[in-house]
């Protein structure tokens, strides 16, 4: 048994850094459970140091250069490579949403609450290595872009050799640190719908320091019509064993004329329905608490930015 | 497993390298002589490890050397040497932003990489960038003068 806890890499792997999405499918039904895809590396070699992980295959993606990028789709949607990097992701957001008004149709016009997740998303340095399909992939409940993908119905396609899927993120998540995807499957694009008109959204996290993951984190999208909530998605993270949505608070939105009586009630609907733990990070009823709190605070931000 | 030859451009050198999988590209280049790079917490956390890859600031302690192939890597020594020092590592000795000097490395590369995207930071945008950077030592207010003040050297030097 190798001594724990050194931090240094264990030696017994070797790996693959296939040119296409077909290679690393092939390279994954020929290594099974024994592989590990790594993207930017910064969750599994961590895991891996900790000796959490000893796969004896690294299949690397950084030179598949079809899985990265950033795509409008002609209906409007958005598509997003899974290995585009937090950081890359955060620069084309910030600079779309300071697109004129005239633009305002534009894919991304309401994104503020993805911008707003990849802006927190811990240090620079990690920023710049970590990939969103790996921040899904890894399926934690406290990924941070997790609540703005499910909150703007965001899909995700998995390839293995011989098969191909698309789902709704909702279904992608299972359990802490396991998703839906087989060990063959490869997370090949992230699809975002087209956005709606006088649509705003909005992204609160609370972190013991920036650079931390979240104690709780909240996104929202609402879209208006007149003083009411025509539409509206509340999802969650760090607040229960999988990134999830609050759909009865979602279903007691809709519908309604909007308030700040009516934010704080949904924010108190939306903790009831998390199942948060005490961890080294926050208490459960810390969790609860401030569910209700940043619930409330992002449906106004949200609510602002759809006029 | 077997090494591989690896070639690394480190400071503008070129080495190959044999090197195992499992080496990062802090381990790879501590052993290259590159001992400017630090290792600390080896997890992401620390940012002792910080080095410029293609001008971006990475955590080598994450990064495995194989991947670093043929990119251009900037390790503190590679901005300037006692006889001529980057306005950086004048502004850190001249403020005393550094006392132990272990975070000193990668601090200055953060900085770094945070000048050459904004020439005139803001306060929030020196502390944002240093933020994968941890100091035990001097309680940061004198790194970030060090910081300002490279940034008005900089731009002193660039008016001529
Ligand atoms: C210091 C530090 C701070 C952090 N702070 C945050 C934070 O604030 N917020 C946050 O959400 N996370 C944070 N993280 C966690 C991590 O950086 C993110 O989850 C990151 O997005 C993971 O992406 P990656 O590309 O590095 O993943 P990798 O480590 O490469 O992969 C993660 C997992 O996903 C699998 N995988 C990756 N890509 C694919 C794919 N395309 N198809 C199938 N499987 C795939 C891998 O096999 C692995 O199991 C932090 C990590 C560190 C070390
Ligand atoms: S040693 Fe790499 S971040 Fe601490
Ligand atoms: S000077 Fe000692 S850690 Fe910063």
């Amino acid at each position: 048994m190798l001594p724990t806890n050194t931090h240094l890499l264990y030696p017994e792997f070797d790996y693959f850094a296939p040119l296409t999405i077909y290679e690393a499918t092939e390279l994954l039904a020929q290594y099974g459970e024994d592989a590990r895809i790594m993207a930017g590396g910064t969750d599994l070699l961590v895991q891996m140091k900790m000796e959490r992980q000893q796969p004896s295959y690294i299949i690397s993606l950084a030179r598949i250069s079809a899985l990265g990028g950033i795509k409008r789709l002609e209906h409007g949607g958005l598509e997003i490579g899974p290995t585009t990097t937090i950081r890359a992701l955060y620069q084309y957001l910030t600079s779309s949403l300071q697109l004129p008004i005239s633009n305002f149709q534009s894919p991304t016009s309401n994104l503020q609450s993805l911008q707003e997740a990849c802006n927190w998303f811990s240090t620079i340095q990690i920023m710049h290595m970590a990939t969103i399909g790996g921040n899904l992939c890894n399926a934690s409940p406290a990924a941070d872009s997790a609540p703005p993908l499910l909150a703007f119905d965001a899909q995700v396609t998995l390839k293995s050799k011989t098969s191909e899927r698309t789902l709704p993120l909702t279904e992608f998540f299972i359990a802490p640190g396991k998703s839906i995807a087989r060990p063959d499957e490869l997370l090949t694009h992230i699809y975002l719908p087209a956005s709606l008109p006088d649509t705003g959204s909005a992204f609160i996290k609370i972190a013991r320091v920036t650079a931390d993951i979240s104690q709780v984190c909240a996104a929202v999208r609402i879209t208006r019509e007149g003083n009411c909530a025509q539409d509206a998605r509340i999802a969650l993270g760090s607040v229960a064993p999988t990134p999830m949505r609050a759909t009865v608070a979602e279903r007691d939105l809709i519908g309604q004329t909007f308030s700040l009586e009516l934010a704080e009630h949904i924010g108190k609907q939306a903790a009831q329905e998390i199942k948060p733990i005490s961890d080294v990070r926050a208490t459960r009823e810390y969790r609860q608490h401030i569910a209700a709190v940043i619930v409330r605070d992002a449906l106004l931000r949200a609510w602002e930015r759809t006029q | 497993m077997e090494p591989r030859l690896v070639t690394l451009k480190v400071n503008g050198r070129t080495h190959h390298a044999a090197l195992a999988p499992n080496t990062t590209l802090l381990h790879a280049l501590r052993d290259l002589g590159y001992t400017d790079v630090k290792s600390g917490c080896e997890k992401g956390d620390c940012g002792a490890c910080t080095v410029l890859v293609n001008n971006t600031p990475l955590n080598a302690c994450l990064m495995l050397a194989w991947l670093a192939e043929g990119q251009e890597i900037v390790t503190v020594a590679g901005l300037g040497n006692a006889e001529h020092p980057h306005p950086l590592q004048q502004a850190f000795v001249d403020f005393g932003a550094a006392q132990c000097g272990y975070c000193t490395p990668g601090m200055i590369l953060a900085a770094k990489a945070l000048l050459d995207e904004h020439p005139h930071p803001t306060d929030d945008e020196m502390r944002e960038a240093l933020s994968g950077n941890l100091c035990r030592c001097t309680g940061y207010v004198r790194i970030i003068e060090a910081i300002q003040n490279a940034a008005n050297e900089l731009d002193a030097e660039q008016r001529g």
